[in-house]
């Protein structure tokens, strides 16, 4: 097995006013997704990323992050353990961020022998 | 008498060797278990000669007294022919104190719960000395809950013991900033000895039963002390409230296992299952979800059979159960969560990315799904099945289901 990190990256549409019960559809299919990856035994951490932030810059720059300058924003991210990066990418294609417009990044965790 | 010396072992055994430990330490466990199977001993001879006492706790509890205080005194006449210089010292010593008062005996209980649940000692360790230590089973009790043999489970208790004393493990409730990380390992000992009573496929069931008792008063002990009654010890309790309430329901005359689905309602023990909702309720108030958490609720919606979201809220806790911890077992139910919740379509899609090949009830699973679209699919399921399955009631079950 090895380990992958997967970025879920989409563009916020400030528009969107989601129903309590859009909220609650949406979290069912991102448990769904994660749970299936979990029943596999292959689910190892997640985070959902907040939607405001700081960016720091060399010479003490600070601005308010992350889209003062990118629209595409990361929305979160999982690590799962994967045979390899075809299995990673399988799993990748339940994702419910592309229901949205979005897209996963499949990344493989770099091993350093340090 | 014949049944009453064993009761009162079973009740007593566990509170005389932990008031003992309070004063000799867990080092000397040995001799506090010596102290007590001695007093058992001369309580068998004595009442059989003489009639019963009117108390016999209370009879019990002053033998054991004479017998420490008579093994302290032996000890010291030891000590003072080998070092006469040590006498003066030793005569100073005050009277050696044993409370068999009813909190001398909750604290002593709940101080042994956490020797023996020692994070030091193997779990299947913890289990043995659990059962002959905290629940007063015999060795031959234990043998059959344990599904062992005798020389395995002298082993596994002697080296317990040994650990405890080369540890040097204190006789004590760990303190406030560590409680957390110990009291994890005790309620997990107490959930496996509870799942060793309600899942094994042990053929006494009266030993199953016991088992399980045993767990909940543990946990109840445990809820007693303030620094122990934390979300998830009143989760666990809950838990082991749900799973309880079906124990009559869940067995056929035969002793074996009736399905969920197939049970009848009218066995289940409304009181067990309004105990388990009040643990629950109590449960909730911390922020942090546990496992025994999530557990205790996907038993609760079990107990819920007339509600249509109960298999979607089931299939949700599933989803997380599996986050926290993997197991093949929350595996295969969360997919059979999603063919009642969703559809057969959509479960089978997930039952094929499990690798679960050697499992028989896998195997169980997908013949089960694949009922109605493929019977061809399900006969070579429920004969892969037939040839990995190692019980005997389960290989006939199967059969019928073949048609044979």
């Amino acid at each position: 097995m090895k380990e992958f990190m997967m970025l879920f990256r989409h563009i916020p549409n400030p528009e969107y006013q989601p129903s309590q019960e859009d909220i609650e559809q949406e979290i069912k299919k991102w448990q769904d997704w994660i749970g299936s990856i979990a029943a596999q035994g292959k689910f190892k951490s997640t985070n959902q990323l907040g939607y405001t932030g700081k960016v720091v810059k060399p010479g003490d720059v600070i601005t308010d992050g992350p889209y003062a300058e990118v629209k595409e924003i990361i929305g979160g991210y999982i690590m799962v353990d994967a045979e390899n990066e075809a299995d990673a990418v399988e799993m990748a294609k339940g994702c419910p961020i592309l229901d949205v417009g979005g897209h996963v990044e499949v990344r493989a965790i770099m091993e350093l022998d340090l | 008498m014949k049944q009453i010396i064993p009761n009162l072992f079973r009740t007593e055994y566990s509170k005389m060797v932990a008031v003992l430990c309070k004063v000799f330490g867990i080092s000397d466990i040995q001799l506090a278990e010596d102290i007590v199977s001695e007093t058992f001993l001369t309580a068998a001879e004595t009442w059989g000669k003489k009639g019963l006492p009117e108390n016999q706790v209370a009879w019990l509890y002053s033998v054991a007294k004479n017998k420490a205080k008579d093994h302290f005194k032996r000890e010291q006449l030891r000590i003072n022919k080998i070092n006469p210089v040590l006498k003066k010292s030793q005569d100073k010593q005050t009277e050696l104190e044993l409370d068999f008062g009813e909190e001398s005996i909750k604290d002593g209980q709940l101080k042994m719960i956490f020797a023996i649940c020692h994070p030091l000692l193997k779990t299947d360790t913890q289990i043995a000395l659990a059962l002959r230590i905290l629940c007063g089973f015999g060795i031959d009790e234990i043998v059959s809950a344990l599904f062992s043999n005798k020389s395995t489970i002298n082993k596994k208790l002697y080296r317990g013991k040994e650990k405890l004393r080369e540890e040097a493990v204190s006789f004590d409730l760990p303190e406030a900033d560590e409680i957390g990380e110990r009291l994890e390992t005790v309620l997990k000992t107490v959930y496996l000895l509870f799942n060793e009573g309600y899942y094994a496929s042990n053929p006494s069931e009266t030993i199953r039963k016991d088992l399980c008792l045993e767990a909940m008063r543990l946990n109840l002990l445990l809820l007693e002390n303030k620094t122990c009654n934390k979300p998830q010890t009143n989760a666990l309790l809950s838990l082991m409230c749900f799973h309880s309430s079906r124990f009559e329901a869940r067995l056929n005359p035969d002793g074996h296992f009736i399905l969920y689905d197939e049970q009848d309602e009218n066995l289940w023990d409304q009181e067990l299952i309004k105990k388990g909702e009040y643990y629950l309720n109590i449960a909730s108030s911390g922020d942090k979800l546990s496992k025994y958490h999530l557990e205790a609720a996907i038993a609760y919606w079990h107990t819920q059979k007339q509600n249509p979201d109960r298999w979607e809220s089931i299939l949700q806790l599933y989803n997380l159960l599996l986050q926290l911890q993997y197991s093949p077992a929350a595996s295969l139910n969360r997919t059979f969560a999603i063919s009642k919740a969703r559809s057969n379509e959509e479960a089978l899609k997930e039952a094929l990315k499990l690798k679960l090949e050697n499992n028989h009830l896998y195997h169980i699973l997908l013949a089960e799904l694949y009922k109605i679209s493929s019977p061809k699919k399900n006969a070579f399921h429920l004969q892969k099945a037939l040839e990995l399955c190692k019980s005997e009631y389960e290989k006939k079950i199967i059969l019928e289901k073949l048609g044979k």
